[in-house]
């Protein structure tokens, strides 16, 4: 074996104070297979060395969490005996690299995430962040992540059902792909990773092994430079098709009483894999990688522990079961192979051609790695922009058709349409409104999905940010009808070596805590992506937030789709107008400045109850939340979704001005379109939640206050040119 | 009625369709594992939508050649209906039981959406319960859709009829405008000269119930029971 | 015996990624491309060391699986 040299240990990212550790922990020198496992479950992608203080301040309990964070995915009780399990993960960086595939891997991991657990993944999610548009660089990436993600997700035939797609100039060298994935279990069904029984066997089926992505886990966990499309060669590639059996084949061992523990094979391979099984159910193992299928010839142990080739599982059998296990893998063509057993030595024992090549202890390498309390300034407040602080618009119409054909409001159906989202036969909401909807198969309930965050917020004010992001999941998830059950989290941030970075992480954690607390609203699973940075220029912060909702009764939700000509549109909550950081200050006065709006997270409930309520009483015709562009961007979406026109009328008594009026985006809004808006009003006066009507239905134009009038079929032609229009650039 | 459909490694569309034939039989279709080719004998033989090996190669190549598939053409042509949708249309045309092939759509890429059908004839097992001429609603869901035939075999699918379906606008037209993926003469679906096979890329399987959405659907369905039963 | 087979479109038969290639080309400044048509290419090793025979068997291959004669031609290079 080589001789360990501080450069081989600086090449594996590793400090001199983690090496320290390592030759502690040791007990002697480690050799280049040993240290290339230190390095891989050390990483910052795998041991969440710099934000574990702070993820453990999150609420991560209530009635409904049946497992939360610590395992592949979260589970929440959704009733009638079935679990929703899901989770969110980034594959930022492979997806920067080669979009196409690193997006597409992206996918199947968080899949993998999920159906290890005993779920069938019902719904898919991505939350996708690119640079300017302008930038060389975008076009290229939008059309290979999107293409990756549609690849990977139609054929193995979940639904994506909702997602984000945001341009900044901060991701032009760290774009942000997060995907995130649904599952259904029985409730007393789910399986976990926690190893039990000396001397059962381990089994590895899927793929073969191969040697790609090597360094894979390190490698999303460093600040990338100019050279970094020459680490090309370490991403991975995904085959969707052998995905599809591994689902339908595990699925199918999970029916049987065989397995032990499973865990898939993700970041860091068998390494991470091995090590969290055995670590979790305090045992040892013994693996010999003669037995490993490997896919190239002359693979060594570092390479075959070290690899991120996809589409593999682990599993732990009952002594007896591999005939029966082996019968079903061959059904689907899958490889299965016995590889090792458990041991009671609670250490890790590599055995290659014969020797033992590799030796290390578990427990300390799982749980003792370095945990940093990372030095953080808090970010300083900016000083507000008022309603009265900017222009009164010539014409607000204009504003808004301005607003609906920029990037960041213009339709994504250009995207969705290449995403199928509809397979499995139970979405009845698809793309396009507040959250995805998708039927539990066979009963009434259904389950409301989204993602969601406000970079631009985050970087104003990471407290409010945070819990504006939470709350707006909240709100999605309420303005279809459902119930917010629980969240995941996928944090986004730059390099948390610089205390500003680390004040935005410890910020935005704060406000979601708040969030989280205030609204019911746990977190169940979630991920930490550091390091997106470039040239010491880091990424907006970005916690995108995905969260669950349970409708009791599919037949009653709502859509953002006006239900006929003469309704009253109601708006629902508190209007002053915020216009910091708002959509219109950037799109149309040129202006990113000011703070991020206030979440009042009690009014925030009790709004999101009320219109709860009347979705569920089946008296409102639709209802849409309101978020970026204000109440403006939102009756335009409704009329565009509805094919209707729509005028907006401002109440005689408010006093804001018609611009931060029509444009400010305060929160915990929704607005609601009804018949006899006359009992709403007054329910929402008996719950104390402010209602106003604020236009009404009919024609086939959209007039606001302040402003002309435009036809529907225009601004729809507005809205949906931008994004086609951009690609075929 | 008793239906069987063919469930192929990569195949995802098994389970909507299983649904929507039990919505319309009243009873449980019969699920075929590709590498069982000696099934009971059925009324209807269903190849589902999906990816059958990934699509690597091309799509439905390696699928129309599995044993099963044998099966099914024999029975085929025997007269035993047999309706492929989506990768189950690509199957077909691979295997021979319709003609033509499905290539690349024109744009390049995968499409998911409601879009609009004319039905040609009623006079079909498939289409007993659609008016001729009628415009449905329907979704598309592929990447590979794009409907070729060299110009002979084009000219003898019009003159025979065999054309089934073609995409169209809500208004019922039938031109370029409407045409979702460069098919020939916006052709979505394709009957055998016999007219018992039926191949078509969009999914009526997933319009049957009004909670997805719409039940234009549900007409073919329920046709297929009523002329099977 | 390595045998290399092209797999190309017919002539005639629309190639839209071949298309996009060719216009995709000429907005990275590449003039003069006339046409571009995309194809596969499948490299088998064959243990069948007689030329004949092992053409006989590889255009059996292409015809009943490698290549959709609907739609594409196909060649086959052998190579001892």
């Amino acid at each position: 074996m080589s001789e360990i040299t501080p450069e081989i240990v600086a090449e594996h990212g590793i400090n001199e104070e983690e090496y320290a550790l390592v030759l502690e922990i040791m007990g002697r020198e480690p050799n280049l297979l040993e240290l290339g496992i230190f390095s891989v479950m050390w990483s910052e992608h795998c041991s969440y060395k710099s934000s574990k203080k702070w993820l453990k301040t999150l609420p991560t309990e209530g009635p409904q969490v049946i497992m939360g964070p610590g395992e592949n995915a979260g589970v929440i009780d959704i009733g009638d005996g079935n679990a929703a399990i899901f989770k969110m993960e980034s594959h930022n960086h492979p997806s920067f690299i080669e979009p196409y595939q690193g997006a597409a891997t992206g996918v199947g991991g968080i899949l993998r995430d999920v159906f290890t657990m005993g779920a069938r993944p019902i719904a898919n999610v991505n939350a996708l962040r690119f640079g300017e548009p302008d930038h060389p660089k975008t076009r290229h990436l939008v059309s290979g992540v999107v293409a990756g993600v549609g690849g990977y997700g139609n054929c193995v035939g979940v639904p994506t059902v909702a997602g984000e797609v945001e341009f900044d100039p901060s991701y032009n060298g760290n774009i942000l792909v997060n995907a995130m994935t649904v599952g259904l279990a029985k409730a007393d069904r789910i399986f976990t990773a926690q190893a039990s029984g000396v001397g059962n066997p381990v089994v590895y089926v899927g793929s073969k092994t191969g040697r790609d992505g090597i360094h894979g886990a390190t490698m999303a966990s460093a600040e990338f430079d100019d050279d970094s499309d020459e680490k090309r060669p370490t991403v991975q590639v995904g085959d969707p098709f052998t995905e599809k059996l591994l689902i339908e084949a595990c699925l199918e061992l999970m029916q049987t009483d065989a397995i032990v523990a499973i865990q898939d094979m993700g970041a860091a391979g068998l390494t991470s894999s091995s090590f969290e099984m055995a670590s979790s159910g305090d045992m040892g193992v013994e693996l010999n990688l003669d037995q490993v299928p490997q896919r190239e010839e002359g693979m060594t142990p570092y390479e075959m522990m070290l690899s991120e080739s996809q589409e593999r599982m682990l599993i732990i059998l009952k002594p007896g079961k591999e005939d029966l296990a082996r019968s079903i893998m061959d059904k689907w063509d899958l490889d299965f192979a016995v590889i090792g057993k458990l041991t009671d030595s609670k250490r890790m024992v590599l055995k290659f051609h014969g020797d033992v090549v590799g030796d290390l202890p578990i427990k300390p390498l799982a749980h003792h790695s370095p945990e940093y309390d990372r030095p953080w300034v808090p970010t300083p407040d900016s000083d507000d922009v008022l309603a009265s602080d900017i222009q009164e618009a010539a014409d607000t119409t204009q504003a808004l058709k301005t607003l609906m054909s920029s990037p960041n409001m213009s339709s994504r159906r250009w995207v969705w349409e290449q995403y199928d989202h509809m397979v499995m036969g139970d979405t009845i909401q698809r793309p396009g409104g507040d959250a995805g909807v998708v039927r539990v198969h066979g009963t009434d309930r259904a389950l409301a999905v989204t993602s969601d965050c406000t970079p631009r917020y985050c970087k104003a004010n990471p407290v409010r940010g945070g819990a504006q992001a939470v709350a707006e999941t909240y709100r999605n998830i309420t303005a279809v009808g459902a119930t917010p059950l629980a969240i995941t989290d996928n944090m986004n941030f730059g390099n948390p070596e610089r205390p500003e970075i680390m004040g935005q992480f410890v910020g935005c954690i704060e406000g979601m805590r708040d969030a989280c607390l205030a609204l019911d609203y746990p977190v169940v699973s979630g991920n930490v992506s550091l390091y997106n940075e470039t040239n010491g220029k880091g990424i907006l912060p970005t916690p995108v937030i995905g969260g669950v909702g349970l409708i009791k009764n599919s037949d009653k939700t709502a859509t953002v789709t006006f239900g006929s000509e003469g309704e009253s549109l109601v708006l629902i909550g508190d209007s002053i107008g915020h216009v910091g950081m708002s959509i219109y200050l950037d799109v149309i006065e040129g202006r990113r400045e000011g703070n991020a709006p206030v979440v009042d997270l009690a009014a925030e409930r009790k709004n999101g109850d009320f219109v709860r309520s009347q979705i569920e009483g089946g008296f409102v015709e639709s209802c849409h939340d309101l978020s970026d562009g204000g109440l403006a961007a939102a009756v335009a979406d409704m009329a565009i979704a509805s094919n209707m026109g729509v005028e907006v009328i401002k109440p005689a008594e408010v006093e804001t001005p018609t611009t931060a009026w029509l444009f400010g985006e305060d929160q915990g809004r929704y607005l609601i379109s009804i018949g006899d808006a006359e009992s709403l009003l007054e329910a929402a006066e008996e719950a104390g939640v402010s209602a106003a009507i604020v236009g009404r239905t009919g024609g086939n134009d959209l007039t606001l206050p302040g402003g002309s009038t435009i036809s529907v079929a225009e601004l729809r032609a507005c809205n949906e040119a931008w994004m086609p229009n951009y690609m075929a650039g | 009625m008793k239906a069987a459909v063919i469930v192929f490694p990569g195949s995802n569309c098994d389970r909507d369709i299983q649904v929507a034939l039990r919505q319309s039989m009243g009873s449980e279709p019969q699920m075929v594992w590709h590498k069982d080719a000696d099934f009971d004998d059925v009324d209807l033989i269903c190849l589902p939508g999906g990816f059958s090996y990934g699509d690597y190669l091309r799509c439905g190549a390696m699928s129309a050649k599995s044993p099963v598939m044998k099966e099914v053409v024999a029975r085929a042509n025997k007269g035993v209906p047999v309706l492929g949708i989506c990768n189950g249309f690509q199957i077909l045309t691979e295997c021979g039981l319709v003609p033509g092939a499905l290539m690349r759509n024109s744009n390049l890429k995968f499409v998911c959406r409601d879009l609009h059908l004319k039905v040609e004839r009623n006079d079909t097992v498939f289409t007993k319960q659609y008016q001729a001429g009628q415009n449905i609603r329907i979704p598309v869901a592929h990447h590979d859709g794009n409907y070729f035939v060299d110009a002979e075999g084009l000219k003898a699918l019009e003159d025979n009829g065999q054309v089934a379906f073609r995409y169209s606008a809500e208004d019922g037209s039938v031109n370029d405008h409407s045409n979702p993926n460069g098919s020939l003469n916006n052709i979505a679906g394709v009957y055998n000269a016999k007219g018992n096979v039926l191949g078509m890329m969009p999914h009526p399987e997933r319009l049957c119930e009004d909670v997805l959405g719409g039940t234009d659907g549900r007409p073919m369905f329920d046709s297929l029971v009523a002329a099977l039963s | 015996m390595k045998a290399r087979i092209h797999v190309t479109l017919k002539n005639g038969v629309l190639d839209p990624q071949g298309k996009a290639i060719e216009h995709t080309l000429g907005s990275l400044g590449f003039d003069g491309v006339n046409e571009a048509r995309q194809g596969k290419f499948i490299e088998l090793d064959i243990a069948e060391t007689d030329e004949a025979k092992a053409r006989e068997t590889v255009t059996a291959m292409c015809e009943k699986l490698l290549a959709n004669t609907v739609i594409e031609n196909y060649s086959i290079d052998l190579e001892q």
